[in-house]
């Protein structure tokens, strides 16, 4: 594994550790409102896999192009996506990004390059792959990169993308968040082999990282997303991490008193949780508790503010489905 | 006008449409070589920043269609043959016909779908199917079923054009008919069906692939004293359904004529059009002409029964003019 020592500026690592911050407060307030049930439709969180979309996320332009998962709030976030307007999607409002029609598994944001989270488990493959075609065709200096967990490495499309993207050299990069699980079951019990092995096997240069380790993560994706602006074809990058929450937040109905893993794995991993690390690597740099303090209110007031305009917000159009099926004609 | 085959009008449109907007792209297995004809010369022509033959794997294909077009490209996605539809069908089902809905309309997708479908080549069970059906139940795609030369041309052009994903149907058999297309520009707008024959016994409605055998039907007809209207609906989704409804009426009498498999198929859905609003100018039950809800058998004459011919088709359409 690739380790990263301290020597990002302070600046630099203290803007990381406020998106890794927003996008955990904004996970937190999702799980107690599921909790609560003021949110229609399923959640699933990103709790301790911060540091992987807000490291890879922080070496793309806006006009880059990522795809996302059905766990995709983090990527939506750390690619520069509105909090407001996430909230608003998920608590079905027609304010939301997607005017509440994709909600939690389909946030996306086209302006910003983000072609959204999707429910279907492998479903950004072939997009982030299409979208990095286009920009090679286009000759627009664009990169695209496919977010998807190691549950996703187990479906067809992985090694179809694999294979295209090598063979036409597609500035594409592949981010394997390796969260130790395929919804319900340990990832050893369904994947064989290293998953960076079949990259490798397509001759794509490959890094393997702590993903609970943004520094970390943010030095491979630079050395990925400069690989792959550079026309050399797409580049892999394989982040260890680990899902805090369940696959979603009603698991404990559909388990029924099922378990799948013990509560002192969990408790091992949230000793490395990757925002405790971020702030213990920046009061060692010299940062000043005040100022990490004061990105701690400033992002509390942010999640408070995204909530209360997806309350105060009209519920979605009922009629837009039918607008919506396709340009200029009516379903 | 002149004289083209089908293919070549199709093969006409691509290179009009690819000179007129660098932005149309063309990608799909084989199609440098142009295997199936209608992309002849585009290679040659455009290169391969415009047209490129792909690796077999449609999964990715229909996906990296819907990618392409988000990033910008107006997309030409050639599948072969319409039963590798199901094989690239995760991404068009999940992705190309939801996203934009799903995205609040953030997503617009110009992208078409070339694939050719139906049966009578002996090509058996995994080549021969017509596959529309399952795409007319899936929201947020076109499909065009064009029957004629200069139908195939227009209607490529407005779909290439269009800003929502069009699967363009290629009538299998029909490659090398020859009709009347019109010289110069002309683009045929989605959801406007075709009165290609006048009638006033019986509404003979057929799509795609049967307007050819419902024609023949026509003429036995004709013989045998019963004056058949035939509409070719030209795309099903749009349908034009006052059009239909309006040629229901017209004679009270009607046959939908498809080669798809019968059940939730274009005939059955268009049944049950007509049945709902044209119910009490209807003089005799709406009845289907399809192929039975079987696969289709490689031996030549156990396929051939299961297509729908001008004999099945004018029997039929006896039945229900004198009822």
């Amino acid at each position: 594994m690739t380790s990263a020592k301290a020597d990002l500026e302070v600046g630099h690592l203290l803007a990381l550790y406020e998106r890794m911050l927003l996008i955990r407060r904004m996970e937190e307030r999702l799980r107690d409102d599921a909790a609560e049930g003021n949110l229609p439709g399923a959640v699933h969180l990103y709790i301790g896999q911060e540091a992987v979309a807000t490291g890879v996320c922080a070496q793309l332009k806006e006009s880059d192009w990522i795809t996302s998962t059905h766990r995709g709030h983090g990527h939506f976030l750390a690619k520069g996506g509105d909090p407001k307007a996430m909230m608003a999607e998920i608590w079905a409002k027609r304010t939301g990004i997607c005017k509440g029609m994709g909600g939690s598994m389909h946030v996306a944001d086209f302006s910003k390059g983000i072609l959204g989270a999707n429910g279907i488990v492998g479903g950004g493959f072939a997009i982030a792959t299409g979208a990095a075609f286009a920009s090679q065709l286009h000759h627009d200096g664009r990169i695209a990169v496919a977010f998807f967990g190691d549950g996703a490495a187990n479906q067809g499309v992985f090694m179809e993308s694999l294979n295209v993207s090598s063979l036409w050299k597609l500035p594409l990069v592949l981010v394997c968040e390796h969260n130790r699980f395929s919804e319900f079951t340990p990832s050893n019990q369904v994947t064989s082999g290293d998953i960076a092995d079949r990259a490798r096997a397509f001759k794509i240069p490959v890094s393997v990282v702590d993903g609970n380790d943004v520094v970390a993560v943010y030095k491979a994706a630079g050395d990925a997303v400069a690989h792959a602006r550079s026309g050399a074809g797409p580049a892999f990058i394989e982040a260890h991490t680990y899902r805090i929450q369940g696959h979603l937040e009603a698991e404990a109905l559909f388990l029924a008193g099922g378990k799948y893993r013990e509560k002192q794995e969990i408790d091992e991993w949230r000793s490395r949780d990757p925002i405790d690390r971020a702030r213990q690597r920046l009061t060692a740099a010299g940062a000043k508790e005040k100022d990490l303090d004061a990105i701690g209110e400033r992002i509390a007031r942010t999640v408070n503010e995204a909530v209360q305009f997806a309350k105060d917000s009209p519920p979605a159009d009922n009629d837009l489905p039918f607008d919506l099926m396709f340009v200029g004609q009516r379903a | 006008m002149s004289r083209k085959r089908y293919i070549h009008a199709i093969n006409e449109a691509l290179h009009e449409e690819m000179a007129r907007d660098p932005k149309v792209i063309v990608f799909g297995e084989d199609v440098e070589l142009a295997i199936m004809g209608d992309t002849r010369g585009l290679f040659e022509k455009f290169g391969r920043d415009r047209i490129r033959n792909t690796p077999i794997c449609e999964a990715t294909l229909t996906g990296m269609a819907v990618g392409a077009a988000a990033a910008g490209c107006r997309v030409v996605l050639h599948m072969m043959f319409s039963n590798f539809i199901y094989t690239g069908f995760d991404a068009i089902a999940n992705q190309m016909a939801k996203l934009r809905l799903m995205t609040g309309g953030q997503a617009v997708m110009p992208i078409t779908v070339i694939a050719s479908y139906g049966g009578g080549g002996s090509n058996a069970a995994q080549h021969s199917d017509s596959s529309y059906p399952v795409l007319l139940n899936i929201g947020g795609v076109n499909v065009a079923v064009p029957a004629t030369p200069a139908d195939a041309k227009g209607l490529m052009k407005t779909a290439i054009r269009s800003n929502n994903p069009t699967f363009f149907m290629e009538a299998g058999g029909r490659g090398g008919e020859m009709g009347e297309v019109p010289d110069g520009e002309y683009t045929i707008p989605f959801g406007k069906a075709s009165t290609v024959r006048a009638g006033q016994d019986v509404t003979i409605i057929a799509i795609g692939s049967m307007l050819k055998p419902a024609l023949e039907a026509a003429k036995q007809l004709e013989s045998a004293g019963i004056d058949a209207e035939i509409v070719d609906p030209r795309t099903l989704v749009p349908l034009d359904e006052a059009a239909l409804v309006a040629a229901a009426k017209k004679t009270g009498r009607v046959v939908v004529v498809d080669e798809a498999r019968d059940r939730c198929g274009a005939a059955s859905y268009i049944a049950a059009v007509l049945a709902d609003k044209a119910f009490h100018d209807l003089e005799a039950p709406i009845k289907r002409v399809s192929v039975p809800n079987v696969c289709m058998p490689y031996a030549p004459e156990a396929e051939r029964q299961l297509i729908p011919n001008a004999e099945r088709i004018a029997s039929v359409a006896t039945e229900v003019a004198r009822a």
